[in-house]
């Protein structure tokens, strides 16, 4: 039992686990959406993009995380509206958009003399270095996603698979993949700050990518690959803890043996 | 009241490509009309814009008096050419047919008893209750139209508009389709289709027009086949290779 209980010694690893597991489950589960309708590239994406709001709120004075969150919305509802008017496809847009708004945060941070925003923190995050109100705004925020996603399970599934056949049906697809945008905005921002860039990539991606190896129906996939994204983050933590290793790294490791073991899984089934 | 009616529908996707050139029709309920013509002459382009997934460029189109897009959620069921979407996505058979339902729930209502009896009724017509645990991906081209057909059933549509349904299908597939549009428009629902198939065009429908940027012939089938006027438009694309939209 102690060697599950040592590090809840410490109150910065208490908040890390609570913070690994709200993340982890999080973006694992929306990361059912991303996988399938086929936006790896989005945590990436807007993950960078919010750099820029980083920037903007250090020069004018204000809160980094309402800057970035800001930034990431507006890069998301761009990268849909690129998509629909411009009649693009997705992965270019968001190609687009986030190489642009990463670009206007390093112009605007190389024309400022006093620039001191620690970038490298800012990619990778700092799981160990959550602090109380982060812990409280991620919950509030991942609270807000949920709500979200359990008002629009059924047109977000229905134009996951069919868009073109939910919107003749009656069903605003172009409105629900701006709201799934925008969770998704919102779902990376929230994880940036604790996990960094990496780590939400991959906990976007991985876990609902092991997922589909093991089974071929939503609400399965669903509830997988949340779990695999949990077991991972906490379980990751305490790995890290023993083995004294960068904890994102230690995650993301974990979640991607996980993803090649239900490959193998599947083809020794299939 | 006309089910459809399209006045002066223009559909143009840029300056050089005019899908549809000044397209007046309207269809009465409980009529079947079939919509033939030549690849790339404006059949499916047609199709969309009565489910309002296409803005006309100029022109009109009203569904039981409204634009479609203004009509109640469900209204409007429409059964696309089957590779349209991706068949690896998490679904069986029962999975699909069940999303018919959706446009007709509301947001936090269960999947009740009369959800579940459209869906099964559904199957049931489309002949899938035995593929219905199914992965979508394991089914054969026939198999995945009919799901699809039976998608838009379960949603208990007040119009069922498809998109070229037995192209590449099997015999028992287009048995199956054609005993459920004749019993759909017995039941007073107007459905719209388009087909390749001109010989049994009597059979499925009540009316037939023939589409190639407009309405070149309309009336019952047997008349408009009789007419030649499909004929002269397969003897153009023959002869050109392609056909060309009239100025």
């Amino acid at each position: 039992m102690d060697v599950l209980t040592a590090p809840f010694a410490f109150e910065f690893m208490q908040r890390a686990f609570v913070a690994a597991l709200i993340v982890g489950a999080l973006c694992s589960t929306m990361g059912t959406y991303v996988v399938l309708r086929k936006l790896s590239f989005i945590g990436d994406g807007i993950a960078h993009a919010s750099f820029a709001g980083i920037v903007i709120a250090y020069l004018r004075g204000f809160n980094y995380a309402f800057g970035a969150a800001i930034v990431a919305v507006i890069t998301a509802l761009g990268i849909g509206f690129v998509h629909r008017r411009g009649k693009i496809s997705l992965d270019t847009s968001i190609g687009v958009l986030f190489t642009g708004a990463f670009a206007v945060g390093i112009f605007l941070m190389s024309r400022s003399q006093r620039y001191s925003v620690d970038l490298e923190g800012f990619l990778f995050g700092n799981i160990l270095g959550v602090s109380r109100d982060d812990l409280i705004i991620v919950c509030i925020l991942a609270a807000i996603v949920v709500l979200c996603v359990a008002v629009l399970y059924r047109p977000l599934l229905y134009t996951s698979f069919d868009p073109v056949v939910a919107q003749a049906s009656g069903i605003n697809a172009a409105f629900v993949d701006y709201v799934l945008l925008v969770l998704l905005a919102l779902t990376i921002i929230i994880s940036l700050q604790s996990v960094g860039i990496v780590l939400v990539a991959a906990l976007l991606v991985t876990p609902a990518a092991a997922a589909a190896q093991l089974t071929r129906r939503f609400v399965p996939m669903l509830v997988l690959s949340g779990a695999i994204g949990t077991f991972c983050s906490v379980g990751g933590l305490y790995l890290s803890y023993y083995l004294s290793s960068a904890s994102g790294a230690t995650i993301v490791i974990l979640a991607t043996l996980i993803f090649f073991a239900a490959l193998a899984l599947r083809r020794r089934s299939a | 009241m006309n089910a459809i009616l399209v006045r002066d529908l223009v559909v143009r996707y840029s300056a050089r490509v005019t899908a549809l050139n000044g397209v007046t029709l309207s269809v009465d309920t409980g009529v079947a009309l079939g919509v033939v013509g030549p690849n790339g002459s404006g059949k499916s382009t047609l199709l969309k814009s009565i489910a309002g997934l296409i803005q006309p460029t100029s022109g009109e189109v009203f569904v039981f008096g409204k634009p479609p897009r203004k009509l109640e959620r469900g209204a409007i069921g429409y059964v696309p050419q089957i590779e349209d979407v991706d068949w690896s996505f998490p679904a069986s058979v029962r999975d699909v047919v069940a999303m018919g339902r959706f446009p007709r729930m509301k947001t936090f209502s269960q999947f009740g008893a009369h959800d579940r009896a459209a869906v099964d009724e559904a199957l049931a017509a489309l002949k899938l209750g035995d593929l219905c645990n199914r992965h979508i991906s394991e089914l054969s081209g026939g198999q995945q139209q009919r799901t699809f057909v039976a998608r838009a059933l379960a949603q208990e549509p007040r119009l069922l508009l498809l998109d070229e349904p037995t192209t590449g299908v099997d015999a028992e597939t287009e048995e199956a389709l054609l005993h459920i549009v004749r019993g759909l428009v017995q039941d007073g629902l107007p459905v719209v289709m388009t087909t390749h198939d001109l010989d049994r065009a009597p059979e499925w429908f009540d009316r037939l027009i023939v589409v190639d940027h407009k309405v070149l012939a309309d009336g019952d089938p047997e008349t408009v086949l009789a007419s030649g006027s499909y004929a002269a438009i397969r003897e153009h694309t023959h002869t050109h290779g392609h056909t060309r939209t009239t100025p």
